[in-house]
């Protein structure tokens, strides 16, 4: 935790409300994301027993399992589930633009990708479950599903890893995105309850945010965002509600248990479109819509995968797929924090507190200045800034600017509050620099030594040929009759 | 002989004998090597070895002055090997490597000699050609990730390392892979011996670095069921000052660790940052005096004066490493991070201690393999700066580190690491001096 | 001994269970839950009284569905346990045997139930038959300062070729392969309990105690279905810290001899167990024994609320968690660290860093904010 988010905190104990952390949003909002909010019965790995969904805060769509132990009963849920989600999603699939590539075919792109917003990670964690325990079901056969329900699983596998990847926006956690950008008064733990962080960020008039974080924390008011319900619900209401359901299954047995679940999930809807609201507050960062963009990518490619008819996701990464996803997230982070950083003075003051980043005022400045005879002759300008950061760079540090993303400088020297740096990417092919590329005498400039510069890896085997030291080529996928009766209880 | 220890050398030439004579029998050998228990020479040896027999080797380091300290080495070893190296495009030839290695960026540049050196990254771009012998180095430092990349490039090969220091490390949650066989994140070792768990793993049991004083307490303390010993035997190196001493703290501790080969130079207990001023002034001033009482260091390689880049100063931390250097520590002396002192040798080193001035440990800060790496770099003597008090945030800390199935079971645990090298250093205490 | 009885008043100690031992580590600093936890202190009742009850509760579906998976696993005389078994310790068990070391009829004492495992155990080691045998329900027992606690038997302990292993099982699903980390963990530490105390038990009965391996064996739900699946687990590290947590528990004398004598956490229950002692009185006795909060407490001491309260009362700086603590460098109250970060207070010896950092981050803050 840096120095400056632990003192957003305690300036959060001071007054009351959380402080924040962000002067800008780090993640893309939709227009018209989807809300989902899944409960599980207690005990079980992954037996649905309740979900409200929908993009229309006025409208939510309750589904119920009556009995959550009964097979049948979940895979109809999982059907009613992919009812809701199949068009939500694959509207987004109308719409594509061509995407112009360098020394490549151009491809489609789709305009705009679904979002869903679930309450915290233990809701993602749970929707990764149930994509897991509904992807390899078939509709045909002893045990059929509805021929939706293997797409749902498909689709929330998708979403759930995406999740994963550093700086994606296609499935957000309330809790995350919000403690990304507001600082409470309480601890991180304490903080994935989204009600009680919530109270901190907004508290109703009359209260102090610590005041509205108590009160949170009681389920009777403030019934748990799920999946797991409260133990005294499940006690006192749930459970004779679903003995009731057992002993006469009917109508009126399944609408006593949505109205108990929907008392559990209503307040929970109504906090997660306080979520959206308060995000929106927020002006987006450059950074995120260029992450928005990769994510339509990464949904238009998945999209396609599932036309032309490819398997379900494997249940695990094979050692090369594991390696390549690796590269792709390490490199996604790197990007992530740069580009975070270089969006908002806020988060770049974290690195300016540990002396990884300054900023300062131009002191003197050389644009002419050149290195190399000749053909060879660059452009190496030459600039000396003051600074009352604690600078800790060694000689030969690359630099990044958020004013001049192009650019790439080098860290000459630092002699007390005086940094000389060196330009030496970015400033073009001409004999002079162009006027407004180097920053003059009396500006304010900020350095940091964060890249989002993209190296590749090199390229990784084809699986099937994993070397020896990795077990060799993996036995190809035949999808096995075990995994789609596999039972779900 | 019978029932006679053989002499150190004795015993660590029978394993270098058993290794060499294992390479043709098995597709993949591994070799356990201590703290400066002669991995190049190993590595130097096998690839003398390995290039008599007139196939062509392929050898893997991890980062590109491994690479270049091992070309010095093979030079020094079989002169008449043609050896090359390759290297990216911005790679600026040191001088010690001058002349010794044909260099390129493409193999084809680099004619055809018998042994070609690089790092794991420029390999994995080396293209299709594949070798029938390989040596991989650091082999525990290399994430398996990179292994994968290269390992296609090789028939056979001797992977060598140290599997007390650290851990590869990713700045990404790895959750996902954890407990597979081929999780991208474990050592490229752990995941050649999970999938052929039959290859002979060999160890190597003498430092040649350590002396007496430090082997067995880094032995215990980090490798506790595959200990090694030192390879010089107590007394045989001395460490004495030609400058007279002013009793201060610092001479005093300097002088501990002088005669005892420890000395942990201990400063009153408070919280502090970790950037603690008053402990990074001890360690840079314990160098500076360190060299102001010109020692000279006297072992089986004769006398000799330690200079100034004889000596280095460890810390867990860059921002550590940052604020040591600015406080002035003599010109030569090396300052870095755990991470980046590993593989390498001083004679006397300067440690601050990882859990200084802390109030809770972090899994980070516990980490056995990082405090093996700061207390096993010296042939002589190691100076440890701490602040009073780590015994009793040791004590006060809570076990609540989550289980993966599957994933087998690291030893030793930092926690007990910490303790037992604690445990000896009380022995070797000097209260600090009040500053000014 | 008579120390301990009067810290906890006249009702019998809180006994011991495996978990409540494996929660030992859960924050060892804590010389309040130290020595509460060493007089057998019921932790739950007295933060009722003080009016912060315990956040913690199980719902019954998940107490349902590990009863019965338990019984599944157990049925007909441990036969899906059996099958488990062969696959996993790839070992030919063409029959065994199943002793339930609980069923002695009547309604007996821990103490000779204890003794009655303590019996067939004995000859279950002196034994070299190679048959697999189960003993289900152990009565172990374990010393914790001084007193003896006797662990609810819901394990199993499995005999081969004169080895033993402790069999754990669990409800919550290994889904390809992989847990919840968490309730592994939870899962590690309590069964290193069973093994230590059955460790315990050989040595006293004078043989080896390394023949209770230390590769637990794990039995959970596999994937979404009910199919019982077994994993072998090392526990070598949390034994290493249970052991370490036991010792210290036998050093808590020494907290205790700096308490007053009068000290006592009674809650004085009427005829119908209803506590009488005054709040205010008992909540003095309980701040008399310094805490260390810390926001993990919240899932792993019963007094969680109380010394949360308590810590915000005092503005300190252990609420917002251990890694804010450990960015403030050691400053230990919100409004001391705030003082440092305006300038309203001069620093103190050895705070000159700390302040430095705090004036830069509130100024940087100031700037960008
Ligand atoms: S809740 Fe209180 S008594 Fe329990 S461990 Fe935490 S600080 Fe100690």
């Amino acid at each position: 935790m840096s120095t400056l988010a632990a003192l957003a905190r305690l300036r959060a104990v001071r007054t009351g409300t959380a402080q924040r952390l962000a002067t800008v949003r780090h993640c893309h909002l939709s227009e018209r994301p989807m809300v989902f909010i899944p409960l599980r019965l207690a005990g079980e790995a992954a037996a649905p027993l309740a979900a409200m969904v929908g993009t229309d805060p006025g409208h939510p769509h309750l589904l119920v399992v009556p009995q959550p132990r009964d097979r049948d009963l979940r895979f109809a849920f999982a059907a009613e589930l992919a009812e809701i989600v199949l068009p939500y999603v694959e509207g987004f699939l109308k719409e594509t633009e061509t995407v112009e590539r360098r020394g490549a075919e151009p491809y489609e792109r789709c305009a705009d990708a679904p979002q869903l917003l679930v309450p915290g990670r233990s809701a993602l964690a749970f929707t990764l479950l149930l994509g897991r325990s509904t992807r390899f079901r078939r509709a045909e056969g002893p045990h059929a599903v509805h021929p939706s329900v293997p797409i749902l699983g498909r689709w929330l596998t998708f979403f759930a890893q995406r999740a994963r990847h550093p700086g994606s926006a296609l499935l957000l956690a309330a809790t995350e995105a919000l403690s990304l950008h507001w600082a409470t008064g309480q601890s991180a733990l304490e903080d994935a309850n989204l009600a009680s962080l919530i109270g901190w960020i907004d508290p109703p008039p009359g209260t102090t945010g610590a005041d509205a974080a108590r009160e949170a924390e009681d389920p009777l008011v403030w019934p748990p965002a799920g999946p797991a319900t409260d133990p005294g619900f499940d006690a006192e209401v749930l459970a004779p509600a679903i003995r009731a359901y057992e002993e006469a299954p009917g109508e009126r047995a399944a609408a006593r248990v949505a109205e108990a679940v929907r008392t559990q999930l209503d307040p929970t809807w109504r906090l997660m479109w306080r979520a959206v609201d308060l995000l929106r507050g927020l002006p987006e960062g450059r950074g995120a819509s260029a992450r928005w963009e990769t994510d339509r990518g990464s949904f238009t490619a998945f999209a396609e995968q599932l036309a032309e008819g490819g398997p379900p996701q494997p249940k695990h990464d094979g050692a090369v797929a594991a390696a390549s996803r690796l590269a792709r997230m390490e490199r996604a982070q790197a990007s992530y924090d740069a580009q975070r950083a270089y969006d908002d003075p806020l988060v770049m003051a974290a690195y300016r507190l540990t002396g990884e980043a300054f900023t300062g005022t131009v002191v003197a400045s050389d644009p002419a200045n050149a290195e190399g005879e000749g053909r060879g002759r660059k452009l190496r300008p030459l600039l000396t800034v003051r600074t009352g950061d604690p600078v800790r760079l060694a000689t030969g540090t690359k630099l990044g600017t958020p004013d001049r993303r192009g650019q790439q400088a080098e860290v000459v020297e630092v002699d007390g509050e005086l940094v000389t740096l060196k330009i030496v990417k970015g400033m073009g092919r001409g004999k002079v620099a162009t006027p407004g590329a180097v920053p003059e005498v009396g500006d304010q400039v900020c350095y940091a030594a964060l890249s989002d510069e993209y190296q590749p890896p090199a390229s990784l085997p084809a699986p099937e040929e994993t070397p020896w030291t990795h077990g060799g080529p993996p036995p190809e996928y035949v999808p096995s009759t075990e995994d789609d009766q596999e039972e779900w209880s | 002989m019978i029932g006679a220890m053989p002499s150190p050398a004795a015993e660590a030439a029978a394993v270098v004998d058993a290794v060499l004579d294992d390479l043709p029998r098995h597709r993949g050998v591994v070799v356990d090597s201590p703290p400066g228990a002669g991995k190049s020479t190993l590595v130097v040896r096998a690839a003398g070895h390995l290039a008599e027999s007139g196939e062509p080797l392929m050898i893997v380091a991890q980062t590109n002055e491994q690479v270049d300290d091992l070309i010095v080495r093979l030079a020094e070893e079989h002169p008449g090997l043609p050896v090359g190296r390759l290297s990216a495009s911005d790679y600026v030839v040191p001088a010690r490597v001058m002349g010794k290695a044909a260099v390129g960026t493409k193999l084809p540049e680099l004619g055809d000699p018998a042994v070609v050196v690089a790092t794991a990254d420029k390999w994995a771009w080396a293209g299709d050609r594949t070798w029938p012998w390989a040596i991989v180095d650091e082999a525990y430092q290399m994430r398996s990730d990179k292994l994968l990349r290269v390992a296609g490039m090789f028939e056979r090969a001797l992977f060598v390392g140290d599997p007390g220091q650290l851990d590869p490390f990713s700045v990404v949650d790895g959750d996902r892979w954890a407990g597979l066989s081929w999780d991208p994140l474990q050592s490229a070792v752990a995941v050649l011996l999970r999938h052929n768990p039959d290859l002979p793993v060999h160890r190597l049991p003498v430092s040649w670095r350590l002396p007496a004083s430090a082997a067995p307490v880094v032995s215990e303390a980090f490798y506790p069921f595959t200990g090694f010993r030192a390879g010089t035997e107590p007394g045989e190196r001395r460490l004495v000052f030609r400058a007279g001493g002013m009793r201060t703290a610092y001479d005093r501790a300097l002088e501990e660790a002088a005669s005892g080969g420890w000395a942990l130079y201990e400063l009153p207990s408070r919280h502090t940052l970790r950037t603690d001023a008053e402990a990074v002034q001890a360690a840079a001033l314990l160098a500076t005096r360190l060299v102001q009482r010109a020692p000279v260091a006297i072992s089986e390689r004769g006398e000799r004066p330690v200079t100034a880049e004889r000596i280095a100063i460890g810390a867990a931390h860059r921002d550590q490493v940052a604020a040591i250097l600015a406080a002035g520590p003599p010109p030569g002396v090396t300052v870095d991070t755990a991470n980046r002192l590993q593989g390498r040798e001083y004679d006397v080193t300067i440690v601050l201690h990882p859990l200084s001035g802390r109030r809770d440990a972090t899994a980070f800060h516990l980490e056995s393999g990082r405090l093996c790496v700061l207390t096993s770099r010296h042939r002589h003597a190691c100076v440890v700066v701490a602040r009073a008090g780590i015994p009793e945030l040791l004590d006060a800390h809570p076990s609540a580190e989550p289980v993966r199935l599957n994933v087998p079971v690291k030893f030793p645990d930092g926690w007990e690491a910490n303790q037992a090298v604690l445990a000896h250093l009380a022995g070797h205490r000097v209260e600090a001096a009040p500053l000014r | 001994m008579e120390r301990f009885d009067r810290l906890r008043g006249a009702v019998p100690a809180r006994p011991h269970d495996a978990r409540a031992i494996a929660a030992l580590a859960a924050n060892p600093g804590c010389a309040r839950r130290a020595v509460m936890d060493a007089a057998g202190v019921d932790k739950d009742a007295t933060a009722t009284h003080l009016g912060f009850p315990a956040p913690f509760g199980q719902s019954p579906f998940a107490i349902t569905r590990g009863n019965a998976f338990e019984a599944l696993v157990k049925d007909s005389g441990c036969a899906e346990l059996l099958r488990l078994l062969r696959e996993l310790l790839g070992l030919p068990i063409p029959l065994a045997a199943y002793t339930d070391l609980g069923d002695i009829g009547g309604n007996p004492s821990a103490h000779l139930r204890h003794a009655h495992t303590l019996k067939l155990i004995d000859r279950a080691a002196r034994d070299d038959d190679e048959a697999g045998t189960l003993y289900d329900h152990p009565l172990l027992r374990l010393e914790i300062a001084g007193h003896t606690s006797y662990l609810e038997p819901d394990v199993v302990a499995f005999r081969l070729a004169g080895r033993f292993h402790i069999v754990e099982i669990k409800s919550f699903a290994i889904v390809d392969g992989q847990a919840e980390p968490d309730k592994v963990a939870a899962a590690a530490r309590q069964a290193a309990v069973y093994v230590l105390a059955l460790r315990t038990m050989l040595a006293e009965l004078g043989h080896d105690p390394a023949r209770v391996s230390h590769e637990v064996v794990l039995v959970c739900p596999e994937n979404f279905a009910n199919r019982p699946a077994g994993t072998l687990l090392d526990v070598r590290r949390e034994l290493a810290v249970l052991r370490r947590q036991l010792s210290r528990m036998a050093r808590v004398g020494a907290i205790v001899d700096g308490l007053p004598e009068e000290l006592t956490f009674d809650l004085a229950p009427d005829a119908d167990g209803v506590p009488t002692r005054p709040v205010p009185e008992l909540r003095e006795a309980v701040r008399t024994v310094g805490a260390r909060y810390a926001p993990e407490c919240l899932s792993t001491c019963d007094l969680c609320f109380f010394c949360r309260d308590e810590a915000a009362a005092g503005g300190s700086t252990e609420l917002l968690g251990r890694q804010v603590r450990d960015a403030l460098g050691g400053v230990a109250t919100v409004s001391e660290a705030l003082g440092l970060a305006d300038g309203s207070l001069t620093p103190g010896e050895g705070q000159e860093e700390i302040a430095r950092l705090l004036r830069l981050a509130d100024r940087i803050y100031a700037e960008a904010g």
